[in-house]
């Protein structure tokens, strides 16, 4: 890692693997009413996926696909989902994170619930991805990048 | 009924343990502390806890091992004690 | 020093061995952390999570429906914890790369204490 050359297999092995990874991330974040899964695990898949790449190719080459500034404003994105999400609720009538009060039409409560529930679990995925991420890229700030 | 699974995972549980904490090359210590999270993922199934299981195995066995290689790198490979 | 380091983790080991001896087994219905009524008589919270989770927010998975919806105060907290720890590495970890003229003597001062 400190001066060798990146080697061509490992990359093409990786950019093979990191593609399925994240659509499993993304499954298990969409499916987690349905099987074990949430967004806290979809989101660590996630940035296991963006990790691998940053591991094999480099740090200057994987800036393409995840660049390093947007790590804290994608967190804090995503924390600001699930707020908005509670307070959306709170501001139509019901209680904070009480989701039967969402402003959507045509759901029964228990369907808003669910509805409610999906949207907390985006939040929070996008929130671990990107700060998982994000303590990567600053875990190896002051070393000499390849 | 899975009592003889359990026993086994416990004994390979110490075992990575204890070679986790006496080994003096950090990136094998790494390694095993890798193996001591599957295995403790691997009891967490066992017992029923689906949602612990899986949570351990993503993170124990796999992020954290990430940034640990990464520290390593930063800092010397072998152990000062 | 490595033979009390080994007794003091044969015994502490011995005394966690003991101390589970003392614990219901696992999936005992008759233990009282897993009945429906708490020796008092009134209705423990778990009961109604598991009669009403499919009923209150059509999810299959119970434990999501407890994450996310009845205890969403909770995971709110733990988000926010992750969100700081981010931003404690950023704050410690990341430097400013520019050469400030400022710095040197600051440096050199503190080299010439040592």
């Amino acid at each position: 890692m400190r001066k060798h050359k990146y080697n061509p297999i490992i990359l093409m092995v990786s950019r093979v693997v990191s593609p399925f990874i994240m659509i499993f991330g993304l499954y298990v974040i969409f499916h987690g009413h349905y099987s074990p899964g949430g967004g806290f695990q979809g989101g660590t898949l996630l940035a296991a996926a963006l990790l691998l790449i940053r591991l094999a190719a480099g740090f200057d080459i994987a800036q393409i696909q995840f660049k390093r500034i947007l790590g804290t404003p994608l967190g804090s994105i995503g924390v600001l989902i699930y707020f908005g999400t509670g307070f959306l609720a709170m501001i139509s009538g019901g209680e904070f994170l009480n989701y039967g009060f969402l402003p959507f039409a045509g759901f029964t409560e228990a369907g808003l619930r669910a509805l409610g529930i999906l949207m907390v679990e985006i939040g929070v995925g996008l929130a671990v991805m990107a700060i998982l991420v994000a303590i990567y890229d600053d875990l190896l700030e002051g070393y000499p990048h390849d | 009924m899975y009592w003889e699974i359990e026993a086994l995972l416990f004994v390979f549980l110490i075992i990575t343990a204890l070679i986790s904490l006496y080994i003096k090359d950090l990136l094998a210590a790494v390694v095993t502390l890798s193996a001591f999270s599957f295995i403790s993922a691997l009891i967490y199934t066992v017992m029923g806890a689906i949602d612990v299981g899986f949570t351990e195995a993503v993170v124990g066995a796999g992020v954290t091992g990430i940034f640990f290689v990464v520290l390593i790198f930063q800092t010397s490979r072998r152990s000062g004690d | 020093m490595k033979i009390v380091n080994w007794l003091l983790l044969i015994s502490f080991g011995a005394l966690l061995i003991y101390a589970s001896l003392g614990l219901p087994n696992r999936g005992d219905g008759d233990a009282v952390m897993h009945r429906e009524k708490s020796p008092a008589g009134s209705w423990g919270a778990s009961s109604y999570y598991i009669r009403n989770a499919y009923r209150d927010a059509e999810t299959l998975n119970m434990v999501t429906v407890i994450l996310a919806d009845y205890r969403g105060y909770d995971t709110l907290g733990e988000e926010t914890v992750i969100l700081t720890a981010g931003l404690i590495c950023y704050l410690v970890l990341r430097k400013r790369r520019t050469n400030r003229d400022d710095k040197k003597p600051l440096k050199a001062g503190a080299d010439a204490q040592t």
